[in-house]
């Protein structure tokens, strides 16, 4: 019996063997470690000033996430509604998962000319796993990354969107 | 195979844990064969979270696959990335700038510590104390916070692209690691007050769940748990890459084999990568981020192996080319998978309590089992 309890509290190994001085040794040694571990706990209980934890949907308005946070692919869109997006497909082909369709239109000049654009950049979301390959392969710099998180909707369709705003056409010169 | 649920032949009790239950941290089902409480067999029946993402990764080119590799072992994903980027570089044959290679070992020494952190405050958790996961996590948070900073993603990053890193470090991050280092620093004593000198915690890990060296080698356990036994298996000492050969820093090796030996390594790792840290974070080299490469990948014939050192273990890529943009074969292998297959012999003859105990040690990350 008293092997097995000294086995049960020495503090250095089990299998350590020893006498009655060893055993309260032991337990002594036990009882301060406990101890010692109950002062971190009480000492985190009395400094508030430590707790860390955010209240999530409480801090919206303050929340503030770093540039490069992968949240979705938007495209971007100056003043003059006219993005940057010549339909290479770059974008398309570089995506791992055929996240990116670009459905392209031919657009007729003044001149007469035929000129290639896209008609839509169809973006699926519910596809996307924000792996920034298609932002890297993107050789006008016409898409990047949005820092918006709350994705959540009711219907799965909604999550298919179509990245260039309606009657945007290709900024003059990018070619 | 054994039946699910009853009794054997010989009157032991067949009982399932998991594939959902609290302490295999995912859908790790394992049949247990008992005997009163002592275990006689453990059968771990795999599967539940397969995505046969070695056969996806043949679809896709030597670009796209890599950002998969996160999701195998999602807590090392730094060090699975920068496995693929390694092996695919030796086949391009390019030379990564010196910039991006100190980069990626911050990244990876910093995910390791995460990695971790995670484990400690887990491993406590699963022997029934609460308070250590949030102690971890406090810490845990600072470093996620400089990954979301840098590569824009806190767990699935995909940073590491052939070539060197896909962005340069954010203007911060000198300051932000350094400032980890110090609270890392302040922080590190609570770990040992609270649980690694906690006589309960002592007592259930001590002696618990031996693994001799000869078993560590024959099982092919990795990692931690093999330089808990004794083995001398640290890649990034045996076959170092990167700029491993320039950095000091020592192998950890604990003799006892038991769970608390295991646990120590984990614990004195984290102290080497912090040294390997501050003797990096100061001596960033100017240069370029990345190397150039064509556009479009073409591995020559051939078959290529990369080695790292996960969190975990030894992590190995496997890559066969028939020439094309797209790999012939890929295989991966996993350190959980190995890691796993030791713990039948561990868990023969000791309490079902204990059992939490050597899954805890072994540090199971069930997405890395079942690719």
């Amino acid at each position: 019996m008293d092997k097995n309890l000294n086995s049960k509290n020495s503090s250095s190994s089990p299998s350590s063997g020893g006498g009655l001085v060893q055993y309260i040794k032991d337990v002594f040694n036990g009882v301060k470690s406990l101890l010692v571990g109950l002062r971190r706990t009480m000492y985190y209980f009395t400094h508030h000033k430590e707790i860390i934890t955010e209240q999530y949907p409480d801090n919206r308005a303050t929340l503030v996430f770093p540039e490069r946070f992968k949240g979705e692919v938007v495209m971007t869109h100056d003043e003059n509604n006219e993005h940057a997006c010549t339909g290479c497909t770059a974008c398309e082909l570089a995506c791992p998962n055929a996240t990116i369709k670009i459905i392209t239109k031919f657009d007729v000049s003044p001149e007469g000319k035929k000129k290639k654009a896209i008609d839509k950049f169809v973006y699926h979301l519910e596809l996307c796993t924000m792996c920034n390959l298609c932002i890297v392969a993107c050789p006008t710099d016409a898409i990047k990354m949005a820092q918006t998180f709350e994705h959540s909707v009711y219907n799965r369709a909604d999550l298919t969107k179509i990245l260039n705003k309606p009657g945007s056409k290709i900024r003059e010169g990018v070619e | 195979m054994v039946e699910e649920i009853g009794r054997t032949a010989d009157g032991n009790i067949i009982i399932n844990v998991g594939p959902q239950h609290p302490a295999t941290h995912g859908v790790l089902h394992l049949v247990i064969t008992i005997n009163g409480e002592t275990i006689i067999k453990v059968e771990p029946h795999l599967g539940y979270i397969h995505r046969s993402i070695e056969k996806m990764c043949e679809s896709l080119t030597y670009r796209q696959f890599i950002y998969v590799t996160s999701r195998m072992d999602y807590l090392s994903s730094h060090i699975n990335n920068h496995a693929c980027a390694l092996c695919v570089e030796n086949g391009l044959q390019v030379e990564v700038p010196a910039r991006a290679q100190v980069i990626r070992v911050l990244m990876d020494e910093l995910t390791r510590i995460a990695s971790h952190e995670l484990w400690w405050g887990a491993m406590a958790m699963d022997l029934g104390a609460f308070t250590p996961f949030f102690h971890a996590f406090r810490e845990r948070e600072t470093i996620n916070d400089i990954m979301e900073e840098t590569c824009g993603a806190r767990l699935t990053m995909n940073y590491m692209v052939p070539g060197g890193v896909m962005q340069d470090i954010h203007p911060n991050f000198q300051q932000r690691v350094k400032d980890f280092i110090k609270l890392y620093k302040s922080k590190i004593s609570e770990y040992d007050e609270l649980v690694t000198g906690n006589i309960i915690f002592q007592n259930r890990m001590k002696g618990v769940g031996y693994l001799s060296p000869e078993d560590a080698v024959s099982f092919g356990v990795s990692g931690p748990p093999a330089r808990g036994s004794g083995v001398s298996c640290d890649t990034r000492k045996t076959y170092p890459y990167e700029i491993y050969n320039q950095l000091q820093f020592e192998e950890i090796l604990e003799t006892e084999g038991d769970s608390f030996a295991r646990y120590m390594v984990r614990i004195r790792e984290m102290n080497q990568s912090i040294k390997i840290i501050e003797q990096l974070i100061d001596n960033i080299p100017e240069g370029d981020f990345q190397a150039k490469t064509k556009a479009v990948l073409k591995l020559p014939k051939g078959e290529f192996l990369q080695k790292v050192e996960t969190a975990r273990g030894q992590f190995g890529v496997y890559i066969v080319s028939e020439g094309g943009t797209t790999p012939y074969r890929i295989k991966f292998r996993s350190p959980g998978f190995s890691n796993l297959s030791a713990l039948d012999h561990m868990a023969r003859g000791s309490k079902l309590g204990d059992l939490v105990a050597m899954m805890g040690t072994l540090d199971l990350v069930i997405p890395d089992i079942d690719r």
